[in-house]
């Protein structure tokens, strides 16, 4: 990564990004700079997940420009596997490869990727499962975890690359309710320690607490982008409050 | 009607010298097939037509014909054509083993090929993302995430496949081998008595497939390792 302190690690510019005849993203702008915290929401359907899979690229944008730690995203990026392993991603569904045990799946990329040996890869697999309070699971098959566990290991799977940003695409939705605490938990953690993090929630109340800014998506574009004290106590835009309140009263 | 039970187990081990022929018709057909059918099921997913295509049209062809007119087709076939006859594989071609084993690998490469494709569609979709997240090269998403779990979804299907080729292996005896089911047509036409043998036959089959039946299911079971809470 060519990128200065100074310089964003994450700029898009005017992005769009077209299903079919759907327009999930219209012209999308966002600069994150390093350390920064931005917590993105809005309806389904808004773009939200569309936006954060253009940044690596699991979606391909098709017009517009989005640069990852200098590197534009193009079809000609040569090593797109490089750019995707300094960004981290976790998934709504967790997506821990289940023919692997906890430890091993930590232990995969850092392996195959960055070339570790057995016993480096095993240690750095260790030291993220106690980060996410769970190193006693290491030798367990994900399907013995509770919701909550997996995502922890997810989010320990993803660390273990040490990427310089984390994406985390609506990562308690698919959780009961009394595991969404430990997830946010971690994830409040992560960001004292300084991480990057873009996170698509719904989870204001983690908005509230950890985001430097929260940004308003409706309809592929970002209607409103402000920091939480603003955002929640003075939205501008009259979609961003109604949005508001059918979250926050319901 | 006579029926001659003593007549089913003296004709047992005489029926049993031809195991060893079938069995290696059976292995010998199945794991070339399969190798093939590897390459042929990455054919029929390519998303490129040029590759996808021929891939579909062997299947087709192979899956829309009887066996024994595949294997016919290869015995008295290949002579037909000059080229075959003055290539130096004319001496292995004409040999009726190795005619059977052509015929029963092309057959098997094409079942072998869909049931294959299945599984690696089967794939979830989320995890080859969460491979590309973390960097893995598509080689590597294809080898440690594809396959492990296309190959689990793939083994009942395969299992079938197994013994389907097993039995399918008696078409042999057609083109004068004596596998199990020749060595019963030649007991049969010097007894005249064909009920007890091709019962006796049918028991070394049944034999036969439940060895392979046990085999499933202990890769099976190794393979679903991980789903046991």
């Amino acid at each position: 990564m060519a990128a200065s302190e100074a310089d964003p690690i994450i700029l898009a510019e005017k992005v769009t990004k077209s299903f079919g005849s759907f327009r999930a993203l219209a012209g999308v702008d966002l600069v994150v700079r390093r350390g920064q915290k931005i917590v993105v929401c809005g309806p389904s359907g808004s773009g939200k997940s569309t936006l954060i899979r253009c940044i690596n690229r699991l979606e391909e944008h098709d017009g517009g420009r989005i640069v990852v730690g200098g590197i534009e995203l193009t079809a000609a990026v040569k090593d797109i596997d490089a750019v995707r392993s300094e960004v981290g991603m976790v998934f709504q569904q967790f997506n821990l490869f289940p023919h692997l045990t906890v430890i091993e799946n930590l232990m995969l990329a850092p392996r195959l990727v960055r070339k570790m040996s057995k016993p480096e890869a095993r240690e750095l697999a260790m030291h993220y499962l106690e980060r996410v309070h769970i190193p006693e699971q290491a030798a367990k098959y994900p399907i013995q975890l509770s919701g909550g566990q997996q995502q922890r290991v997810a989010i320990a799977r993803s660390l273990c690359m040490k990427p310089k940003i984390m994406l985390f695409d609506e990562p308690t939705s698919a959780l009961d309710p009394e595991m969404i605490k430990e997830v946010l938990d971690v994830m409040g953690e992560l960001a004292a320690e300084g991480m990057t993090m873009i996170v698509v929630t719904h989870e204001m109340g983690f908005a509230r607490r950890v985001a430097d800014l929260v940004v308003f998506m409706d309809k592929g574009e970002i209607v409103e982008m402000a920091p939480p004290s603003v955002f929640f106590a003075n939205p501008t835009n009259e979609r961003t409050k109604v949005f508001l309140s059918q979250i926050l009263t319901h | 009607m006579s029926f001659d039970v003593a007549l089913i187990l003296q004709s047992l081990p005489q029926i049993l010298e031809g195991v060893g022929l079938t069995v290696q018709l059976h292995l010998i057909s199945l794991a070339a097939g399969t190798l093939l059918a590897v390459g042929l099921a990455l054919l029929r997913i390519s998303p490129n037509p040029a590759l996808s295509w021929p891939a579909l049209v062997y299947i087709y062809v192979f899956r829309g014909t009887p066996m024994l007119v595949q294997v016919a087709i290869v015995y008295y076939g290949l002579a037909q054509f000059e080229m075959v006859r003055n290539s130096p594989l004319w001496p292995t071609l004409r040999e009726p083993f190795w005619c059977a084993i052509i015929a029963f690998t092309l057959n098997v490469t094409a079942y072998t090929a869909e049931i294959l494709r299945g599984g690696i569609q089967g794939v979830d979709r989320g995890l080859l993302e969460a491979g590309k997240s973390l960097g893995l090269s598509a080689w590597h998403r294809f080898t440690r995430i594809t396959i492990p779990i296309a190959m689990r979804l793939s083994i009942p299907a395969y299992g079938n496949e197994m013994i389907s080729l097993l039995k399918g292996t008696a078409l042999a005896s057609m083109i004068t081998m004596y596998d199990v089911t020749g060595v019963a047509r030649t007991i049969v036409s010097r007894t005249f008595a064909p009920y007890e043998i091709f019962i006796s036959a049918a028991l070394v089959y049944l034999a036969l497939t439940w060895v392979i039946q046990q085999g499933v299911k202990f890769a099976e079971r190794y393979f679903n390792r991980h789903l046991r809470k």
